[in-house]
């Protein structure tokens, strides 16, 4: 069988340490973030090189056993979810900086790297990595790739594909190819554009050029507090109508404050119905010309307490109870599916009212903390899994909130990829002929499917065994 | 050439699927700014589209910064729509007074001196509609400012020059205009020095707008050294502050001159025009680093040619009098690639041979019976 003869061939290269196949040692390995969702793979390759992974790649080729890359396992969507009757190569461990190049602003890094360690290692130099997800001290730079990953700070500057400017792949027939380099431009398509957020189908990345940013000088970090969530989103509406540009512009609601107050004790405000966090950063004077200019905004939306942070430690607390919110919501129930729905700016007030009002229709409690600057919607929608159908009717709600995001003129993710989760939602954002071309290029690229099949496109635009997956899927769900 | 085609003159997308249909070899043309672009020997029988007539602004929301428009649509009309309300497209698109399309300027993947502050079009795209090569048409991308749903065809489709498919609509994010711009010129007697300062400034946390290197004393007219031309925009009162300290990082007694009002607004548009560029010259752009400039200048110091350095470094644009052979070999020798946006090319890639296992399977995707142009030559 040709799986068989796949193992055979690792295992006659790889270390038994570096290459798993007990079932204890697969368990953490068997879903990601998406805990809703579970397979286990045939064994689990924890790549020691980049030459490991491109002849692991080759071997799954020859002997077309399909491979799901993975960096930490932090996806939202089950887009790291293994296949069964499939391998894992598993990242973490390239995890090089290869080159920092202060001067020029450029650091070329591994896959497995956290996100984090690249700011770390540029910090000596006074730049940063811009795009900050919330679980950038675990998540890797190439599950960052792979979808595309946002954070709190990506106004301004972009998610990662902004930040992105050379990649070099396996592609899933084994051919390694370089995109883009370390120019800030290129000549031809922006084929690493296009990499990015590919959700792991074109191949896995083995190197990525990523670009620096000078520390911003200075930050100036306002609170609000408000009444209701649509007055919240009205706020964010006014301050981005008024011209400011902040660098990040967060809302939590009240489930998701109590969440945070409990867990790192943020200081928030505990009466509130909605908090919103306005952040700008930029050169020193610039920013506290904004800065009074966004304090009579904010003062004219209708908050209740204002907050300013004083300095660097009243700034970090904010944000801690902020970036450490989904871990937080998750003491408040045993299971939650994470919404990462898009609506327009001027619709945000609407959009949460809504969901509301879907909340209260389901009698399902939903928490909300988000990206509001970008429009970027969070509903945590909570669930206990022991109860029969509590899943099912998590996900119908699920189902509701990405479609009133359609509806409403937006997307069904941004940042968090499709993965497996929102593969179903696929045919009300785009057309029968948008997602064939999306088939017809996974499949130029990937004739066999190879590479994290059965994610992002729906089933049935996959011709290879998709119905394989779906029962995978369903067994252990 | 002399039998080529009349371009059929398009005012709806049905009308670019019939073509793509109907036609065995097609190329697309907005109002040929850029005409080097469209170049592609074995294509001589294709049958052009013309897309200005595909024009017009289909949504606009000032509060939500973002905007959906045709493909053929002016950036001029764009612009002056978008400073109606405050607003501006950060990647500072080029050959804007020349007539330049939207559509062609995604295609041509081309973007402006201030894209060093937010970024290129690539990173200002949010969605695109296009005929693909089977005549069908694709979304991908959305309209708002966030999305990660399927494939990004929008940053594929930029800098594809006509190659992928027929873009026939475009939405863009746009931000706040900067309500004030001052600039520095700063003149250098040498090069080293000149690149030494771009350093100094890019790996300091001051927002610049632009930072280009020109030949010559920009100010003088003087054919010796180089001009260092930076940008910054923002509150009207801060300005000359912020400015002051920009100057304060440059060394002493470099002659400086500050531009501002008209005369500084019409330093960069000129940029933005290519004004520098003699019109029969080959304009070229090169994508490199900063630590790949000494060795290209030693190369070409031998025949001083008309050419600026833009975004800090990352991009030479370059008027070459004449046959382009010598400068490939150039560009070869130092890995760099290009593009050729103006001339007599015989394609439009320029340098190192962009060789794409990646780009030849996508292109095969996107145009299975081969009627666009071939991406790169075989
Ligand atoms: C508490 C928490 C907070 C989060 N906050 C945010 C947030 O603010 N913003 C945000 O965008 N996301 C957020 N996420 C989601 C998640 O962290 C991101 O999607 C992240 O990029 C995943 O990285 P990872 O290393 O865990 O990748 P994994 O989950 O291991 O993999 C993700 C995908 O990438 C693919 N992949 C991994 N490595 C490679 C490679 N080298 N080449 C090709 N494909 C590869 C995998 O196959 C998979 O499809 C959060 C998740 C959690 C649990």
């Amino acid at each position: 069988m040709a799986l068989e003869t796949l193992i055979s061939e690792l295992t006659a290269r790889i270390p038994p340490e570096r290459l798993l196949q007990q079932r204890p040692q697969l368990a953490p390995y068997e879903s990601d973030a998406l805990t809703s969702l579970r397979a286990r793979p045939r064994a689990v390759l924890l790549a020691g090189t980049q030459e490991e992974v491109i002849d692991a790649v080759r071997l799954c080729h020859a002997h077309r056993v399909p491979f799901v890359a993975r960096g930490s396992g932090t996806s939202l969507s089950g887009g790291s979810l293994p296949i069964e009757d499939g391998i894992v190569i598993a990242l973490n461990r390239l995890n090089r900086i290869i080159a920092l190049d202060p001067r020029q602003r450029l650091a070329v890094v591994e896959p497995g790297i956290i996100n984090l360690d690249v700011s770390r290692a540029a910090a000596p130099h006074g730049l940063y990595y811009a795009p900050d997800p919330s679980s950038q001290p675990i998540c890797t730079i190439g599950g960052n790739v792979a979808f595309n990953s946002g954070g709190a700070h990506c106004l301004k500057y972009g998610m990662t594909a902004n930040h992105v400017l050379g990649i070099k792949a396996v592609l899933p027939d084994g051919e390694v190819v370089q995109l883009g380099g370390a120019s800030l431009e290129t000549s031809g398509p922006d084929l690493t554009g296009f990499f990015v957020g590919s959700e792991g189908l074109f191949g896995v990345a083995l190197e990525i050029t990523l670009r620096l940013l000078p520390k911003p000088e200075a930050y100036r970090t306002i609170l609000a507090s408000y009444d209701s969530l649509a007055a919240a989103g009205q706020a964010v509406s006014d301050v981005v109508a008024a011209g400011l540009l902040p660098g990040a512009m967060e809302i939590m609601d009240r489930l998701a404050i109590e969440a945070a107050e409990a867990s790192v004790n943020a200081g928030y405000p505990r009466d509130a119905a909605a908090l919103l966090i306005v952040e700008l950063e930029g050169e020193a004077v610039e920013v506290d010309a904004e800065f009074a200019h966004l304090r009579r905004v904010i003062e004219r939306s209708g908050a209740g307490e204002i907050r300013v942070a004083a300095d660097e430690a009243e700034r970090a607390r904010i944000w801690k109870g902020r970036k450490g919110a989904f871990s937080a919501v998750g003491r408040l129930s045993p299971n939650y599916i994470v919404q990462d729905g898009v609506v327009p700016r001027s619709k945000l007030g609407e959009a949460l009212q809504r969901i509301e009002a879907l909340s209260a229709a389901h009698g399902t409690r939903v928490a909300n903390v988000f990206h509001a600057g970008d429009g970027n919607l969070h509903p945590l929608i909570l669930y206990d899994g022991r109860v029969p159908g509590a899943l099912e009717r998590a996900e119908d709600l699920a189902g509701e909130i990405i479609h009133m995001c359609i509806e409403l003129g937006g997307s069904i993710t941004g940042e968090h990829g499709v993965g497996m989760e929102k593969r179903r939602h696929m045919p009300a954002m785009f057309s029968p002929d948008d997602l064939a071309l999306m088939s017809s290029v996974r499949r130029a690229v990937d004739p066999l499917e190879l590479a994290n099949r059965g994610k992002m496109l729906p089933a049935g635009q996959t011709q290879v065994t998709a119905g394989q997956h779906e029962q995978a899927v369903t067994d252990h769900g | 050439m002399a039998d080529r085609l009349a371009p059929v003159a398009v005012e709806h997308v049905a009308q670019v699927q019939e073509a793509v249909r109907a036609f065995d070899r097609v190329t697309v043309r907005g109002s040929g700014t850029k005409p080097a672009l469209a170049i592609a020997p074995s294509y001589d029988r294709a049958q052009p589209l013309d897309l200005r007539g595909l024009r017009g602004i289909v949504e606009y929301e000032p509060q939500e910064y973002t905007f959906t428009a045709r493909a053929g649509t002016p950036l001029a009309e764009v612009n002056d729509l978008l400073a109606a309300n405050g607003q501006y497209l950060p990647f500072d698109p080029v050959l804007v007074e020349a007539g330049a399309t939207l559509g062609g300027t995604v295609a041509s993947g081309l973007s402006g001196s201030g894209r060093l502050r937010y970024g290129g079009v690539r990173d200002f795209i949010l969605g695109v509609r296009f005929v693909d090569g089977s005549g069908a048409t694709v979304q991908g991308g959305g309209k708002v400012v966030k999305n990660a749903a399927g494939f990004d065809f929008p940053k594929l489709l930029t800098g594809s020059i006509g190659r992928l498919g027929v873009i026939v609509e475009v939405s863009f994010k746009v931000f706040p205009a900067p309500p004030a711009y001052r600039s520095l010129l700063v003149h250098f007697p040498s090069f080293s020095p000149a690149l030494e300062a771009i350093y100094a400034l890019t790996t300091q946390p001051f927002d610049l707008v632009a930072l280009d290197l020109l030949p010559g004393d920009e100010p003088t007219g003087a054919k010796e050294g180089w001009t260092l031309a930076l940008r910054i925009g923002g509150a009207k009162a801060l300005l000359a502050s912020r400015l002051d300290r920009v100057q304060r990082i440059l060394a002493a007694g470099d002659a400086v001159s500050s531009p501002a009002g008209d005369a500084e607004a019409s330093f960069w548009r000129e940029a933005a025009e290519f004004a520098w560029a003699p019109a029969a010259a080959n304009l070229v752009k090169v994508a490199l680093t900063p630590t790949q400039i000494p060795a290209l200048e030693s190369r070409l110091v031998a025949t001083p040619v008309p050419c600026r350095y833009t975004v800090a470094g990352n991009v030479l644009w370059i008027a070459w009098p004449d046959a382009l052979a010598k400068l490939d070999s150039i560009l070869n020798e130092l890995g760099l690639a290009g593009v050729v946006v103006r001339g007599q090319a015989t394609v439009p890639w320029i340098g190192r041979a962009p060789t794409s296992a990646f780009a030849r399977r996508i292109k095969s995707a996107l145009d299975p019976h081969d009627k666009f142009a071939p991406l790169y030559p075989d």
